[in-house]
């Protein structure tokens, strides 16, 4: 008997997942647990896989044994209707965590006497619980057996009578129904089982099938309420997930090399944000995938998974083509680090992409998904629906944390940044290519048109594709903005030249000052010695004429005395003063 | 009253021998009404030439899925062929006769 958690009138019910891709998420936990959900659709929607993949998932991986009673099918025809995903029903019926039962009227027409009950039924489905011990239940499709009984009230009330039972027995059960004109299902079951309703759907739109679920109804629970696009393969259901409801996924900090060290540095010195969305878009030949394939073979030199979706080229080519510029992706490939997926998008419709896509990438958990080109999905599909789907697949990418790359290529004369309106906010690096067309000739030019979170460079970078990948070259403005090519080798050379000329110019001008000095001093070498010259003669001579005059006054004394003019004392004065006069 | 009548005795008449099997799912009203019914319809048309045989599913449930059935009462004639189904509790004897083919 089930009980009821305390106080989970304000949680949820609880749920039995059922490890179907998506669908736990959108329902919040699975299916309600120990009560009945309607499955209805129309013809070869998939009820019974539905159906089926619950019951042997629950039984493989919760260990939930479940009891199959199909109203329909026999045991053998279910058994290798499923094999085709996988199941390998023989096997898990030996080891009874299956039960598989055909319950059905054998004759045609069945004589009806007097007032009968479906006990029988009840009966079988009884001893097929108990003797393994179910806890899942499935009954495929109980309305045959309107067809089939003869008297539909009764019917009506036995179904009642059986949900309710299978209610108190704690089974968690899934009843299919045919879907009806107007109506959920044909017999109006959705009177009886209305605790969870869930519908499939199947239409083909445009030459694609699509299909498509949604859940009606879910009592107690929060649900996702949109129709939601799912595949059946070889590996069962999977049902796109809710992307994330609010925008609140996890924003790295990790930086990742583009695989160019020239283009690292123009994204502030690092490279793009681990689980951001790059574009690359550019005309046709201007470098895109090339660009993809440098960042993808950096990635797998750092040992990190690649999953490349390719729509344009096939791997082969597209690897032959980046062999040609030094990029070799086959070891990767080898390694299991890269995984090649090529188809064209206009094989399956949109959502089949989507969910075969987020099923890869739950398989191979890659850091890196590159989308190349994505505009091959705008081909004959409405812009809405295609940003819808990038949308979804961005969200999902920005959940896992796996850095999305994307090209776009653009036509000729379309004014790039506009054209991208439909993706543009998706967006966190864009790059563009750009042929440079300057002098007659065509160069391949790259800027960051835009990279969220960082400073980046606003400068056009010419870049070549040599043979050992890509070259990103230096930076050449001229007067008349940026050189690339040709234009840029020639104005090298110029400046190359004209420096060269300046250097030979100041050294010339150097040397002449050199000389220039030299004869300076020269000269003025000779002037001292001129002036030496002079200054010795002119001293001569101002000493001969000191010593005249020295002579002359001595002589007027000796005269004097010797003529006995003036008297000694006299002299003795005129002798005083003269030697003051000499010392003078 | 249900062991007696399990073991009917058996007549020694040359013509073929009605196997007829109804299954119940336990003592109910339904059920005694139901054989009731067959034995009176048996009776009289086909005095000594029959055998009834009661088989409760819930003592033993397995035989629900090899015999396929699904409403209870149901009454089986399994021989003689071909293999005739009735449902329900036989209170209808007209129905009971047209199903066996015996009206």
């Amino acid at each position: 008997m089930k009980k009821r958690e305390p106080g989970s009138h304000r949680h949820s019910l609880p749920k039995s997942p059922t490890s179907i891709q998506g669908l736990d998420e959108i329902t919040g936990g699975g299916l309600p647990k120990g009560r009945p959900t309607l499955v209805c659709g129309g013809a070869g929607c998939g009820k019974t896989l539905f159906a089926m993949e619950f019951l042997v998932r629950g039984a493989t991986q919760y260990n939930d044994p479940g009891v199959f009673i199909s109203f329909e099918e026999t045991e053998e025809e279910l058994t290798s209707n499923v094999a085709s995903l996988g199941f390998d029903l023989r096997d898990l019926v030996r080891r009874k965590k299956i039960w598989l039962e055909h319950i059905h009227l054998e004759q045609s027409e069945i004589a009806q006497s007097g007032e009968y009950d479906l006990e029988g039924l009840f009966i079988r489905i009884h001893l097929a619980i108990e003797t393994i011990g179910a806890k899942r239940v499935v009954l495929d499709t109980i309305e045959s057996l309107f067809s089939e009984l003869p008297n539909p009230v009764i019917l009506r009330a036995e179904l009642r009578r059986l949900f309710q039972w299978l209610k108190r027995k704690g089974v968690t059960t899934i009843i299919t129904a045919e879907r009806g004109d107007g109506t959920l299902t044909r017999q109006g079951l959705e009177e009886y089982v209305s605790d969870c309703v869930i519908l499939l759907d199947h239409r083909v739109t445009d030459q694609s099938s699509i299909r498509r679920l949604r859940i009606v109804k879910y009592r107690g629970s929060t649900h996702g309420t949109n129709e939601y696009p799912f595949l059946i393969d070889e590996d069962g259901f999977s049902v796109l997930p809710v992307t994330s409801l609010g925008l609140n996924y996890f924003s790295s900090l990790e930086r990742v090399s583009t695989g160019i060290p020239r283009l690292d540095t123009m994204l502030s010195g690092k490279g793009y944000y681990r689980a951001s969305t790059v574009l690359v878009s550019g005309t046709a030949g201007t470098g895109k995938t090339s660009i993809a394939s440098q960042f993808v073979e950096s990635a797998c030199k750092r040992g990190e998974r690649v999953l490349y979706f390719t729509f344009e080229e096939s791997p082969t080519q597209l690897m032959r083509n980046m062999r040609s510029i030094g990029i070799n992706l086959e070891p990767w490939v080898n390694k299991g680090l890269l995984q090649f997926h090529a188809t064209r998008p206009t094989l399956y419709g949109l959502e089949s992409h989507l969910t075969t896509s987020i099923k890869l990438i739950n398989k191979f958990e890659p850091h890196i998904v590159v989308l190349d080109p994505i505009n091959a999905f705008v081909m004959g599909e409405n812009q809405t629906e295609v940003k819808t789907m990038l949308l979804r697949l961005v969200d999902f990418l920005k959940m896992k944390r796996a850095t999305a790359f994307f090209t776009n290529l653009t036509s000729d004369g379309d004014d790039i940044e506009n054209t991208d309106v439909y993706i543009s906010s998706l967006i966190d690096t864009w790059l563009l290519l750009r042929d440079i067309e300057v002098g007659g000739e065509r160069n391949r030019g790259l800027y960051v048109l835009k990279s969220r979170g960082m400073a980046h460079s606003n400068q056009i970078r010419e870049f070549k594709l040599t043979n050992h990948g890509i070259e990103l070259l230096d930076v050449y403005v001229g007067s008349d903005g940026v050189l690339t090519g040709s234009a840029r080798l020639s104005q090298e050379t110029k400046d190359a030249a004209e420096q060269l000329l300046r250097q030979q110019e100041i050294g010339r001008k150097q040397f002449g000052l050199e000389r220039k000095r030299e004869a300076m001093e020269a000269q003025v070498m000779v002037l001292r010695s001129e002036f030496e010259a002079e200054e010795s003669e002119a001293l001569k001579v101002i000493g001969i004429e000191k010593a005249r005059n020295e002579r002359f006054s001595q002589d007027k004394v000796k005269m004097a005395q010797s003529r006995k003019g003036d008297d000694h004392i006299k002299a003795t004065a005129i002798r005083k003063s003269r030697t003051t006069n000499k010392r003078s | 009253m249900k062991a007696a009548q399990r073991n009917e005795r058996r007549t020694k008449s040359k013509s073929e021998q009605w196997d007829l099997r109804l299954y119940i799912a336990g003592e109910s009203p339904k059920a005694g009404v139901a054989f009731s019914n067959l034995k009176l319809i048996c009776e009289e048309r086909l005095k000594g030439k029959y055998h009834i045989r009661v088989i409760d599913l819930v003592k033993h449930p397995h035989v629900a899925r090899e015999e396929q059935i699904l409403a209870i009462p149901t009454l089986v004639r399994k021989i003689p062929l071909p293999v005739r189904n009735i449902i329900g509790d036989l209170s209808n004897t007209e129905g009971v006769l047209v199903g066996l083919g015996l009206a």
